[in-house]
């Protein structure tokens, strides 16, 4: 077994002992039990894994957790407390985006993501951040309307 | 707002028993204190259970347990708006708990089982949950007067409380927990006027959405015991293959695998965690024994069901002399074919067991909660009361947890892992290449026009029955009668009709209920063929199908709306169209238009979608638009993309990149107008499941001419590349 990795997730450490080749999905999941980052295709399809790294969103379905260990972790059990992941959620309820649910934490971590680096983003802007999260439940509809409106903050 | 209790009592604690009365509500009585549970009883004796669905304890804590699952439809608080309105609860503080599993509480009104699906647990339940409302409210009615010294007539609810406005005076419902609790249930209690209600109707904010937001709502997936091992598993890749011989020499020398487990039909790596699991699995040696089916493709399911579908089929339904209406007037002839579909609900299949020798329990999301426990009981080898489901919010249903297969492939896991908790995971290729499939349906059509009217019918429906699979009692005759819906009851007014059923199983293929069900099959092959003989009769395919609804008000009014806010008539682009698609499914009465380009290469572009629903009445309406836009979007994505094909008895797809989703990018903006009305609610969870693949079919008709019958759209015929 590798040295512990020293993880930083939503601004607190963690060791864990893990192969280096283990995508940090499945630490996440099995080893810290923070489950609400979600496994849906493991090939980087479908985004439900989607989580930030740095601030940047990235599919941790793929992601070594070496790759990971030294840089900022954020799941969507901390997004809440940045300003835009709290904007997103926010206007999710709004407009009561979600169905089934199972997606929605990589619809919010890629939507949130957007808005942190493009705070007025266009429907091509919607397009390209958000193409990469399936949503098999049909939310895509509320998905782009909740973008604009966390955008806009609560005006529209 | 609410919470939902991520708990399900055992059958034992919940001390009912059924009495079910002529109207179909499933009261419940107390059993007599026990010894054994004297003191739980002792507590729970100020606690006022009317019925399975409710539980007011004295500190007035409202609970309501939830007969129907949720799986992103939104019954949950549907359910919750129903048994509210008449109980006259306070909505925001109420709590949620799913049923343990049930049959005599919780089974569905129409099935008779404890299951969520065929979009009827609105429809269902509407009747029953009123009155088990109303019942409670009456009991607690009774209790207040009785302590006032008041004729009940005299007192009122609202918000939680008894009134008695004449006096002034007032008590909360958990004062009268106890007294009510010693109320004699009402067999027929009033409910309320319609005009009334202060719930139904309105937009309510759902009660699972804010910890869907978050992370916190626990799935299936996400359960995590104590001690617990992760394994994932692989069946033969062949339909009904055993395994032949495993080299799990590299297998077990992965860091984190700790069991390879070798079945006659399957293997499982189990580990510290999926990645050991999944790495194990893939570094296992496997030859199978493919046995019979690895002949199988697609090409051979094609030629049977073709084949069979010539021949003639058991009668569903005859209305005129269809031989003679075939002949009056001009005939034309049509075969519809639609493709295996696999469900991909976003959480792959998934099932965490705890077994030992005298009992076991599953973690997971189902949609048929009694039969994942007579399945894993008859697979544990235990009596069905030493299995204890413990249901999830399902991270998509579909259809696809109508079955108990991955439960009983977890319990078949467990028991070689002596009495260690395990999570079984499906990886996507799992999940998609062992699927139970939306069936391949064949359906063949003669009609004849006259004057520009149909006067003659002929409809032959091929395909799996899989009623007499899923719940044989209702295969009668030689009928599935989920095969032939919307068929037999098509709206359109034509004087000699005709239907017939052929039953045809694909070999090897297991299939089963996929969203939409029966009228996904017959509302395709039906609209598609009425736009081509609206051409054939030159008449504009709104007006033609307005000429043919005289006997169906609600769904000309549909078709009249849709028109309207659809802007149809109006100019397009060149290589643009509209098409549009009628349906009287599932108990509601709906039109969609679909606004399709397809360019030069056959690419389609959705540019928009309207549609108009009368669902009854809808009693949260902001979900029913929900409803609309997603179903529209899975049916899109069907006819789009979705194609499961099987060659030398294997599925060929594995995961989302080669069984797309319709994405963002793709998604046109979708307009629902949910229309006024007082008629008894209808379903509306696989509505528009329906509705999407025949509109974009007549769009690319109206657009390009081309009449595309089959599925998926094939971008090769629209071009030109390749003929129809």
């Amino acid at each position: 077994m590798p040295q512990p990795k020293r993880l930083s997730i939503n601004g607190e450490t963690k060791l864990v002992d893990a192969p280096d080749d283990m995508p940090l999905l499945w630490v996440l999941r099995d080893v810290l039990s923070m489950t609400g980052t979600k496994f849906g295709c493991g090939i980087a399809q479908c985004g439900a894994c989607t989580v930030h790294i740095d601030g940047k969103p990235v599919r941790s379905c793929l992601l070594p957790v070496s790759a990971a260990s030294g840089r900022a972790i954020t799941t969507i059990e901390g997004i809440g407390a940045t300003p835009a992941g709290s904007k997103v959620q926010q206007a999710w309820l709004d407009l009561e985006v979600v169905q089934c649910g199972y997606c929605q934490s990589g619809q919010i971590m890629s939507a949130a993501a957007l808005l942190a680096t493009t705070p007025n983003p266009d429907d091509s802007d919607i397009d390209a951040a958000m193409a990469g999260n399936i949503c098999r439940c049909g939310t895509y509809v509320r998905i782009r309307e909740a973008i604009k409106r966390a955008a806009g903050g609560r005006q529209t | 707002m609410g919470r939902i209790e991520n708990i399900s009592l055992a059958p034992s604690r919940r001390a009912f028993i059924a009495g079910g009365t002529a109207g179909g509500l499933l009261l419940a009585f107390h059993f007599p204190v026990r010894d054994a549970r004297a003191q739980e009883e002792a507590a729970a004796a100020a606690r006022f259970e009317p019925n399975a669905f409710i539980r007011i304890d004295a500190s007035g804590a409202t609970t309501l347990i939830m007969p129907q699952v949720e799986m992103g439809q939104g019954v949950y608080t549907s359910i919750a708006m129903i048994l509210a309105e008449e109980l006259d609860a306070e909505f925001s503080t109420l709590a949620l708990e799913h049923a343990p599993p049930n049959d005599s509480l919780y089974g569905n009104p129409t099935f008779g089982i404890q299951v969520t699906g065929n979009s009827n647990s609105i429809r269902a339940f509407w009747t029953p949950l009123r009155t088990a409302g109303a019942a409670a409210r009456a009991m607690l009615i009774d209790a207040a007067a009785a302590q006032w010294g008041v004729d009940a007539a005299s007192c009122t609810t609202a918000s939680g409380e008894v009134r008695h406005e004449p006096s002034g005076r007032a008590l909360a419902y958990g004062a009268l927990a106890d007294a009510a609790s010693r109320m004699t249930p009402p067999q027929n209690p009033p409910l309320k006027d319609p005009n009334d209600f202060t719930l139904i109707g309105k937009s309510l904010k759902r009660f699972d959405t804010p910890d869907k937001v978050n992370g916190k709502t626990v799935y299936g997936i996400d359960v995590v015991l104590p001690g617990m091992k992760f394994a994932t598993i692989a069946a033969s890749p062949v339909f009904g293959g055993k395994v032949a011989r495993v080299d799990d020499s590299a297998a077990r020398r992965i860091p984190g695998v700790t069991d390879v487990i070798v079945l006659d039909d399957m293997v499982a790596v189990a580990g510290e965690h999926m990645w050991a699991a999944k790495k194990g699995l893939e570094a296992l040696d496997i030859v199978w024994d493919e046995g019979a089916n690895a002949a199988v493709s697609s090409a051979t399911v094609w030629e049977d069901i073709r084949k069979a579908s010539e021949s003639d089929g058991v009668v569903a339904h005859s209305v005129g002399d269809i031989e003679k209406g075939l002949k009056d007037g001009d005939l034309y002839e049509a075969a519809y074919e639609l493709p295996f579909l696999a469900h991909a609900t976003m959480e792959p299949m998934n099932c965490t067991v705890r077994l030992d020798a005298a009992s076991c329990e599953v973690w997971l999301g189902t949609q048929i909660m009694t039969r994942v426990q007579s399945t894993v009981a008859e697979a544990a080898g235990l009596p069905v009361e030493a299995v204890t489901v413990h249901n999830h919010m399902l991270g998509g249903g579909f259809g696809r947890r109508l079955e108990p297969d991955m439960a009983v492939k977890a319990v078949r896991v467990a028991k070689h892992l002596n009495g260690a908790p395990v999570k079984v995971v499906w990886t996507r290729e799992e999940d998609i290449q062992h699927d139970i499939y939306r069936p391949v349906y064949r359906d063949t059509i003669s009609a004849s026009l006259s004057k520009g009217k149909i006067v003659g019918w002929k409809y032959k429906v091929a395909g799996s029955a899989i009623l007499a699979r899923w719940l044989p009692p209702a295969f009668q005759n030689g009928i599935d009668i989920d095969a032939i819906d919307c068929a037999v009851d098509m709206p359109y007014d034509i004087p000699n009709f005709h239907v017939e059923y052929v039953r045809v199983e694909p070999p090897a293929v297991p299939t089963g209920f996929w969203r939409g069900v029966g009228p996904n099959n017959n509302v395709f092959a039906i609209e598609c063929f009425i736009d081509e003989l609206a051409r054939k009769a030159g008449t504009d395919p709104v007006e033609f199908r307005r000429g043919l609804l005289g006997k169906a008000p609600r769904l000309r009014a549909a078709l009249d709306l849709v028109a309207e806010k659809s802007g149809w008539g109006e100019k397009l682009p060149p290589r643009v169209g509209r098409g549009v698609c009628v349906q009287p499914a599932f108990g509601s009465y709906i039109a969609t238009v679909v606004e399709a380009e397809v360019d030069e290469q056959g690419e389609v572009r959705l540019r928009r979608v309207t549609s108009a629903v009368d669902t009854g009445i809808a009693v949260n309406p902001d979900t029913i638009i929900a409803q609309m836009q997603g179903g529209i979007i899975f049916s899109l994505t069907a006819a789009l993309y979705g194609d499961v094909t099987i060659e030398r008895g294997r599925v060929q797809q594995s995961n989302f990149h080669d069984y797309r989703m319709l994405r963002i990018n793709e998604t046109p903006p979708i307009d629902v107008h949910v229309m006024k009305s007082g008629e008894a609610p209808g379903g509306i969870g696989e509505a528009g499941a329906t509705a999407g693949a025949p509109a974009l079919r007549n769009a690319i008709y109206a657009a390009t001419g081309i009449a595309l019958r089959r599925l998926p759209v094939d971008r090769d015929v629209l071009s030109g590349r390749k003929k129809a």
